[in-house]
């Protein structure tokens, strides 16, 4: 295989993407999802629809919103501005939020169906022997809903690390920054550099694969009733 | 009414089509020379738009384009060499000019000395390996000495469509952008601009070639000589492309 310096500089990087959006993606979807899984409220459906709204966007709409949102007219940029990060846009922390947003339906959904295949019954039970409503949360919510836990950490890594439309619009391509694994295979591409490119596709083709096969093996421990599990 | 229906009939025959690969910098010009080609031939274009690199690996991979218009000058002599273009039938159809350009009405002088000021912390450029436009920056930054003061600050779009995005959202406040993206009638629509001499890179030359499906297509040929006639030509002028 045919990996320059580059290449695996832009590796690196959208590892290091991909795990940043994880955990913020876990720690931000999880009270979304529980709340979607739970509430009564006629918010529920548009507050649903709206979380899932990247799942069908183009990556350039998003991407597009995003540049003009981070400008140093728009109302994030507005905001990074007023508490001195400045504007986010070519930055790694601007990558991070685009991919948040890119990513959230992946993160989103699998906890849902976590949580509401768990039923209201062992919450009841934990209220009844008396566990605050944390508690139960940690020792018996979590640990039961653990397979959406684990899917929507690895749909949100896997996708993460397949981002391109995002990152292309505000990334600016930068080494070390913003150039992650996909946009290095359009430059390669682009630039007619067809080997280099093929180094690094293959990469991305077997490490998309072997994401699949794992999470449809731990789907199919989850329930064994199903014979594919993705 | 022999003649009316045979107009009618064979008429279609003559008025033909031409599938066009067209370099993305020339969007706003061609847009006008196809409506032009059209009104006076009766043949019509087909545009599509698009980096050059995209179409060079589409063209390579079997895609029905009768006619490009590249950014560059390298592809068209690739295709040829290669046996996916005709023969002979290259040429220069507009040479573009760069100019840096902000949104802000004053922040770029007209000689390009805000590039020593420390008025600005991003310049955008279109990535000097795939647009022609990015090398010709790269090239004017390295003729001013600039490369260490401003390596630091440089963001790169995949085109020079998207380093105009930047610029113009104001993500960055400078950017070297075709001038035929910011200027019409000679003037700058609007921000300030310096327009960079063209003594300072290479000519950016962008050639046409006629590719081999369409060979045989009389709208193709059209098309090239066209390009080459004055209407043409006078859309250029106005588009800030130098002849």
């Amino acid at each position: 295989m045919n990996l320059s310096a580059q290449d695996v500089q832009a590796i690196a990087l959208t590892l290091q993407l991909a795990s940043v959006t994880t955990v913020l993606l876990l720690l931000l979807a999880t009270p979304v999802a529980w709340w979607l899984a739970h509430t009564p409220s006629a918010w529920r459906v548009p507050v649903a629809s709206l979380t899932a709204l990247p799942l069908v966007l183009p990556p350039t709409v998003l991407g597009f919103y995003l540049l003009v949102a981070l400008g140093p007219n728009g109302p994030i940029g507005q905001f990074t501005q007023l508490v001195g990060w400045g504007t986010l846009a070519f930055s790694f922390w601007g990558l991070v939020l685009g991919s948040v947003i890119y990513s959230l339906p992946f993160a989103v959904q699998p906890l849902v169906h976590a949580f509401e295949a768990m039923g209201p019954r062992p919450m009841e039970v934990a209220a009844t022997l008396r566990a605050s409503k944390w508690d139960a949360f940690f020792t018996v919510a979590v640990p039961l809903a653990k397979p959406g836990f684990v899917m929507a950490a690895m749909l949100s890594f896997a996708h993460t690390v397949g981002e391109f439309g995002v990152v292309l619009m505000i990334g600016g391509n930068i080494p070390d920054k913003t150039r992650v694994v996909s946009t290095q295979i359009y430059g390669h591409v682009e630039a007619m550099e067809y080997s280099q490119a093929h180094g690094l596709a293959g990469v991305m083709l077997v490490f998309s694969f072997v994401v699949l096969l794992g999470l449809s093996w731990l789907n199919r421990r989850a329930d064994p009733r199903k014979k594919v599990g993705v | 009414m022999l003649a009316f229906a045979s107009t009618l009939f064979f008429g279609g025959a003559k008025a033909g089509e031409v599938a066009v690969a067209v370099a993305a910098n020339f969007t706003a010009p061609m847009q006008q020379i196809a409506k032009a080609f059209e009104q006076d031939t009766g043949h019509k274009a087909l545009v599509a738009l698009g980096a050059t690199g995209k179409f060079y690996a589409q063209i390579k991979n079997g895609a029905p384009f009768a006619v490009l218009l590249a950014a560059d000058d390298e592809t068209p002599a690739r295709l040829e060499k290669e046996g996916l273009a005709v023969a002979g039938t290259r040429f220069t159809y507009a040479t573009g000019r760069l100019a840096l350009w902000s949104k802000s009405p004053n922040l770029v002088d007209d000689k390009g000395e805000v590039l020593r000021s420390p008025r600005f912390d991003k310049l955008a450029i279109a990535d000097p390996k795939l647009a022609p436009y990015g090398a010709a920056a790269m090239e004017v930054i390295h003729r001013l000495g600039l490369q260490a003061s401003v390596s630091s600050k440089l963001v790169q779009g995949e085109s020079i469509g998207q380093t105009y995005q930047f610029v113009s959202t104001e993500n960055a406040q400078l950017g070297f952008v075709a001038l035929s993206q910011i200027s019409m009638d000679g003037r700058i629509t609007q921000g300030s601009a310096w327009v960079v001499p063209q003594s300072l890179y290479t000519p950016i030359n962008q050639d046409a070639v006629l590719l081999n499906p369409g060979k045989d297509n009389p709208a193709a040929h059209a098309l090239l000589k066209y390009l080459q006639g004055d209407t043409a030509k006078a859309i250029l002028t106005r588009y800030g492309y130098a002849l």
